[in-house]
């Protein structure tokens, strides 16, 4: 196990993500969604920091679990939280937040997910960590920091309400 | 590991009483979406298997079996070879080779979908055997009565009306029991059995007992083979809700609960289904979250 990220470095990854975020904002509106969990998480900060920054943001929460391709392998099924989108989807522009991306396939759950809300205008995709080995034509729009890493390797995100720290390890 | 089957209350404990309300919770949020649908069972079969009439249970399995993306078949026993004299077992076999991966049961024997369940690798969901039990019942019940007292412990509920024929007093007060709501049942003795709650059979004295819930049963007409009460006019006055009690109801802010179908003059008085304590059509609702919850907990044994 070694870490990969500490706290700073995730920090600093976080400012980038909202930096570049804010660069493209439209008319002063942003539409974050973070995927439970942890992408909720990541999410939240970037809401922060872009209000700093005086953009209007619209926050939600989505769970995907119900959205898995893979319950066939399962032997127990996920335990579900609730989404919560209280902000109309209907010709949103929806940034999908999550912690790290890997095959992409947690991202195609989302965007189904995401369109039984309502038809956005478009969804961009905003990850703190990009590890590589995709496995579905899924490209994130927003990239905090890219990992390099072996197809077998695990990484692991903690982040501090969620898991009491601010830190990534590569095992 | 996941269960196979849903069965009964009784092999139930808290642990797993308690989590299954959580996860009816997200998905009675589906409910407040423009598509209601999710598709975590996309191609999976759930075949209802009905020896009984039923309305309301049937369409709220088949509801939330939808929601899930499942495939719905509904076996119209009426109309079936069974009563050309096939048996259970013999159709459940032909059933096999539909390869349904779940199966919801109801049948007037105890104890037949726990037989089934030990025949199919499907998982098997008893929708109410006999007098025995009406475990989804149960759970959309606790779910309801959670929602308005979060706490539940020391709560009260008084089941009232036709004890004796009732799945749903067996399987919703053992459930309320688990969770530390206080049970107790009051109607006629002849329809009142020996069971380890208060019982009462005078509605004064059920209602000095301070209840927070009135949960009423319906009367069993199909089940009663010789009258136990002399008219339904005798038993409204007597155990139904009357306009004159629903005023006292309301004024101790109690709630009323019922699991349908209603006989109007005989269990309650119209005004109870206007009354903004009563919470009968949130049962219904629960009734879908729950099972959807039920559904989607159980793991099929793969053939």
């Amino acid at each position: 196990m070694s870490l990969a990220l500490d706290e700073s470095e995730i920090t600093e990854a976080v400012t980038s993500l909202a930096d570049q975020i804010f660069k493209k904002t439209h008319e002063g509106q942003v539409d974050l969604v973070g995927i439970r969990s942890r992408g909720d998480e990541v999410a939240e900060r970037v809401r922060d920091l872009l209000s700093e920054k005086g953009v209007s943001v619209n926050f939600g929460v989505l769970d995907i679990s119900l959205y898995r391709d893979d319950y066939e392998h399962l032997v127990q099924n996920p335990k579900l939280k609730s989404s919560a989108i209280d902000f109309p989807i209907d010709d949103a522009r929806v940034i999908l937040v999550d912690d790290v991306i890997f095959t992409g396939r947690t991202v195609r759950s989302a965007l189904d997910a995401i369109f039984d809300y309502g038809r956005p205008t478009s969804v961009e995709l905003a990850v703190l960590i990009d590890r590589g080995h995709r496995e579905l034509p899924v490209q994130p729009t927003y990239v905090g920091k890219f990992l390099e890493t072996k197809r077998l390797d695990q990484v692991v995100v903690r982040l501090k309400n969620t898991d009491g720290e601010d830190a990534v390890e590569l095992t | 590991m996941a269960r196979k089957d849903f069965l009964d209350i009784e092999s139930l404990d808290s642990e797993e009483i308690i989590p299954l309300l959580d996860q009816a919770v997200p998905f009675k949020d589906l409910f407040t979406r423009s598509v209601k649908k999710v598709p975590a069972l996309k191609g999976k079969t759930v075949l209802m298997l009905f020896y009984e009439p039923s309305t309301r249970t049937l369409s709220s399995f088949e509801v939330a079996a939808k929601r899930l993306s499942a495939d719905v078949i509904i076996f119209d026993v009426p109309h079936s070879s069974v009563t050309k004299g096939e048996s259970v077992r013999d159709t459940i076999d032909t059933l096999q080779a539909m390869r349904a991966d779940y199966i919801v049961v109801r049948h007037r024997l105890s104890g037949q979908p726990a037989a089934i369940a030990r025949q199919t690798g499907a998982s098997v969901i008893n929708a109410g055997d006999g007098a025995h039990a009406h475990p989804t019942q149960a759970l959309l019940d606790a779910f309801t009565f959670r929602e308005v007292f979060p706490e539940m412990e020391r709560k009260k509920v008084l089941i009232m009306g036709d004890i004796l024929h009732s799945r749903v007093a067996r399987s919703t007060s053992l459930i309320l029991k688990k969770l530390g709501v206080e049970v107790a049942f009051c109607g006629p003795g002849s329809l009142l059995p020996q069971t380890q709650f208060r019982r009462f059979t005078n509605y004064e004295e059920a209602m000095a007992w301070g209840p927070d819930v009135v949960y009423l049963l319906r009367v069993q007409k199909e089940r009663q083979d010789a009258p136990f009460f002399p008219s339904d006019r005798e038993y409204h006055q007597v155990y139904g809700l009357t306009d004159e009690r629903l005023a006292r109801i309301a004024g101790e802010g109690i709630y009323v609960m019922h699991p349908g179908p209603i006989n109007r003059g005989v269990e309650l008085c119209d005004a109870v289904l206007d009354y903004e304590r009563c919470l009968i059509s949130q049962q219904v609702e629960n009734g879908i979250a729950t099972r959807m919850a039920v559904l989607f907990g159980l793991k099929p044994t793969k053939s």
